[in-house]
C-alpha cells in the first residue's frame, strides 16, 4: 500500500474533480474577481470600466456611510456573540440536569433556529410597533410610555440584537449539548462530595472541558455576525438613517439598489478580509488535530 | 449541612423557573403568530380568551399570493441542491478519506476556505456569473453556489475515514468496482451522516434568503422566504393577521416536520456540530 499507484492517484482527483470545478467557479473565481474589480471603476454603456488604483478605497475611507455601518457591525457582533454564546451554555447546562419538562424547554430553545429569519421578522416587527405593540402593551401595565422602537436610531440597533441572539442561542446550545453529554457524571459527583459549589464545578471544572466548543461556537457566531442581515430587509431596510444596517446590508444596497458594482466590490473586499482574519485567528488558536485530523 | 442543602433546592428551584421562563420568551412569537392567525384581525392586538376563532387569515393569504407556486419553488430548490450536494460531497469526500495524491493536503485547504468564505458573501460577482451565463432568475442559479458543500464533504470525510479498511478490501477481493464500492459499502455504512447533513441542508435552504432574493425576480422561480418578503413589505398593505397567516402557512412543513422528529433534529444537528 506504500506506492500509491498512478492509477489511484488518477482516481483521486477524478472524484475530486466534480466538486472543485464548482467551488472554483463559486467560490474562488468570485473572491479573486471581487478583489481585481475593486481597482476598477464603475464602467458604463459609454465608458468602459478602467483601472484607478485605490480610488475606490479612498472614496471608502471617505464614504460616512461606511464608517456608520463598519461601527454598527462591530456592535452588532459585540452584544450577540457574548450573549448568545453564554445563553446558549445556560440552556444546555438546564436541558442537560433534571429539569423537569425538560424535552419541551428544549424544542422552545431550538424552535427558532428551524424558522426562517424572514419570517420570524414578521412576527417581532408586531413587538416592537409602537403603541399597539406586545413590548408597548405589556410596558404600559408598569406605566412606562410607548416608544417607537425601530424608528429611534438610539434603539433600533438593539432591536436587531435582540432578535439576532433570540435566533442564535438555541442552536449553539446544541453544541454544547451535545458535548456536555461526553462529561462523565461521575465529574460532578465527585466534585459535590468535595464540597465543591455548583458555581466551582462550573467554573473551575465544566467550563474548561467545554472549551473546544466554545471555539467552535465562536467561531460561528463570528461568521453569522457578518452574515446574519435578512431581518433587516423587513424590519428597518437599515434604516432610520443607516442606524442599524449593517456591512453585508450595505453591500447588497450598493450592488442592487444604487448598482454600482465596483464600490460594492471595495466594500466585499473588506468582509473577505475580516473572515480571513478570522480564519487566520481559527488556525492559530484551535488545536489543529480538531479540525484537520 | 441541612441549611446548605436547603440553599441549594432553592436556587436549584430558581434556576428551573428562570428555565421555564426563558424557554416560554422563546415560543413567544410563535404562540403570537398562532393568535394573530387564528382569530379575526379586529383581535390581533387585543388579547381576549375567548376571542371568536377563524381560518379566513389562511384562505385571504393562500389567495393573496401565490404561494402554491412558492412551495413547488422551494421543494424544487432544496431537493435539487440536495441531490447535487450528495453527489458531488460523497465523490470529494471518499477521495479525501481513501486515497493518496500529490497535492491533496492543498485541495483540502482550499476546499474548507467555503466554510468561511459562504456563497451569501459573494452575491456581487456570482450576480455576475449567473447573468454571463444567462441564469439570472432560475432556481438553478439559485441552488448552483451551494451545491459543492465543504461542510458536507467535511462531514463525509470525517465518516467515511472510521470505516474499516478490512471491508474495502473484502469487496475488493469479491470482484467490486470502485463505483460498487462507495455504493455498497460506503454510502449505506455513512447513512445517519446524510441524514444528518439532509436536515441541515434542507433547512437551511428552506429558509434562506438573501442570495434567493437577489437573483430572482418573478413568480415562477422565487422561493417561499423571498415571496413572504414581498407578501409581507408594509408597502403591499396587507393586515397583520393575514401577513401571520402567510408567514405560518410558509414555515408550516418544516416547523410541522420538527415536531413530529424533534429528536432526529436535534440529534442530526448535534452530530454535525461534532465532527
Amino acid at each position: 500500500m506504500k506506492h500509491a499507484s498512478t492509477k489511484h492517484q488518477l482516481y483521486g482527483w477524478l472524484l475530486l474533480l466534480p466538486a472543485t470545478l464548482f467551488l472554483l467557479a463559486f467560490t474562488y473565481y468570485p473572491t479573486l474577481a471581487t478583489l481585481a474589480k475593486s481597482f476598477f471603476s464603475q464602467g458604463t454603456a459609454i465608458r468602459p470600466a478602467a483601472f484607478v488604483g485605490l480610488e475606490n478605497y479612498t472614496f471608502m475611507l471617505e464614504d460616512d456611510v461606511f464608517w456608520q455601518v463598519a461601527w454598527n457591525n462591530v456592535i452588532y457582533a459585540l452584544f450577540t456573540i457574548p450573549i448568545s454564546i453564554a445563553l446558549a451554555l445556560m440552556m444546555a447546562i438546564w436541558v442537560n440536569s433534571r429539569l423537569k419538562f425538560k424535552s419541551l424547554a428544549r424544542m422552545s430553545f431550538f424552535l427558532p433556529t428551524m424558522l426562517p429569519m424572514i419570517a420570524v421578522a414578521n412576527i417581532w416587527l408586531f413587538f416592537y410597533t409602537p403603541e399597539i405593540g406586545l413590548i408597548d402593551q405589556v410596558a404600559s401595565v408598569f406605566g412606562i410610555e410607548s416608544h417607537n422602537w425601530l424608528g429611534d436610531p438610539d434603539t433600533v440597533l438593539g432591536c436587531i440584537i435582540v432578535i439576532t441572539i433570540w435566533k442564535e442561542a438555541g442552536f449553539f446550545m446544541i453544541f454544547y449539548l451535545a458535548a456536555l453529554q461526553t462529561l462523565s457524571p461521575e465529574l460532578e459527583e465527585a466534585a459535590r462530595l468535595e464540597g465543591a459549589s455548583r458555581w466551582y464545578y462550573f467554573r473551575r471544572i465544566m467550563f474548561p472541558l467545554l472549551m473546544p466548543t466554545t471555539l467552535f461556537v465562536l467561531i460561528n457566531a463570528v461568521i453569522n455576525s457578518f452574515k446574519l442581515v435578512d431581518h433587516l430587509f423587513i424590519l428597518t431596510k437599515g434604516g432610520p438613517d443607516n442606524a442599524s444596517s449593517l456591512l453585508l446590508y450595505y453591500i447588497y444596497e450598493v450592488a442592487f439598489s444604487f448598482l454600482d458594482q465596483a464600490y460594492a466590490s471595495t466594500l466585499t473586499v473588506i468582509l473577505l478580509a475580516v473572515l480571513a482574519i478570522i480564519a487566520i485567528g481559527q488556525f492559530v488558536f484551535l488545536d489543529k488535530k480538531v479540525h484537520y485530523q | 449541612m441541612i441549611i446548605n442543602l436547603q440553599g441549594r433546592k432553592f436556587s436549584i428551584s430558581l434556576e428551573s423557573s428562570a428555565a421555564y421562563f426563558l424557554a416560554f420568551l422563546w415560543v413567544l412569537p410563535l404562540i403570537y403568530a398562532l393568535w394573530a392567525a387564528f382569530h379575526p384581525a379586529e383581535y390581533a392586538t387585543r388579547f381576549e380568551l375567548f376571542a371568536p376563532l377563524t381560518l379566513d387569515n389562511f384562505a385571504t393569504a393562500w389567495e393573496q399570493a401565490p404561494f402554491a407556486r412558492y412551495f413547488l419553488n422551494t421543494f424544487l430548490l432544496v431537493t435539487s441542491i440536495l441531490l447535487v450536494q450528495f453527489v458531488l460531497c460523497t465523490l470529494a469526500a471518499y477521495s479525501f478519506a481513501r486515497f493518496e495524491f500529490p497535492g491533496k493536503s492543498i485541495a483540502f485547504g482550499l476546499v474548507l476556505i467555503q466554510l468561511m468564505i459562504m456563497p451569501e458573501v459573494l452575491i456581487v460577482e456570482n450576480y455576475t456569473t449567473m447573468s454571463n451565463l444567462g441564469l439570472v432568475d432560475s432556481i438553478l442559479a439559485i441552488g448552483l453556489p451551494y451545491m459543492a458543500s465543504a461542510f458536507g464533504i467535511f462531514l463525509l470525510r470525517q465518516t467515511f475515514k472510521t470505516i474499516p479498511h478490512e471491508l474495502e478490501d473484502a469487496a475488493k477481493i469479491e470482484g467490486c468496482s470502485l463505483w460498487q464500492i462507495l455504493w455498497k459499502v460506503y454510502v449505506p455504512l455513512a447513512r445517519p451522516t446524510y441524514v444528518a447533513f439532509g436536515l441541515v441542508s434542507i433547512s437551511y435552504h428552506w429558509n434562506n434568503f438573501l442570495w434567493p432574493l437577489v437573483i430572482t425576480n418573478s413568480v415562477t422561480t422565487r422561493p417561499l422566504t423571498v415571496g413572504l418578503a414581498i407578501f409581507g413589505a408594509p408597502e403591499s398593505g396587507v393586515d397583520w393577521s393575514i401577513i401571520t397567516a402567510g408567514t405560518l402557512l410558509a414555515v408550516a412543513p418544516l416547523l410541522v416536520a420538527f415536531l413530529l422528529f424533534q429528536r432526529q433534529f436535534v440529534q442530526s444537528f448535534m452530530h454535525a456540530g461534532i465532527k
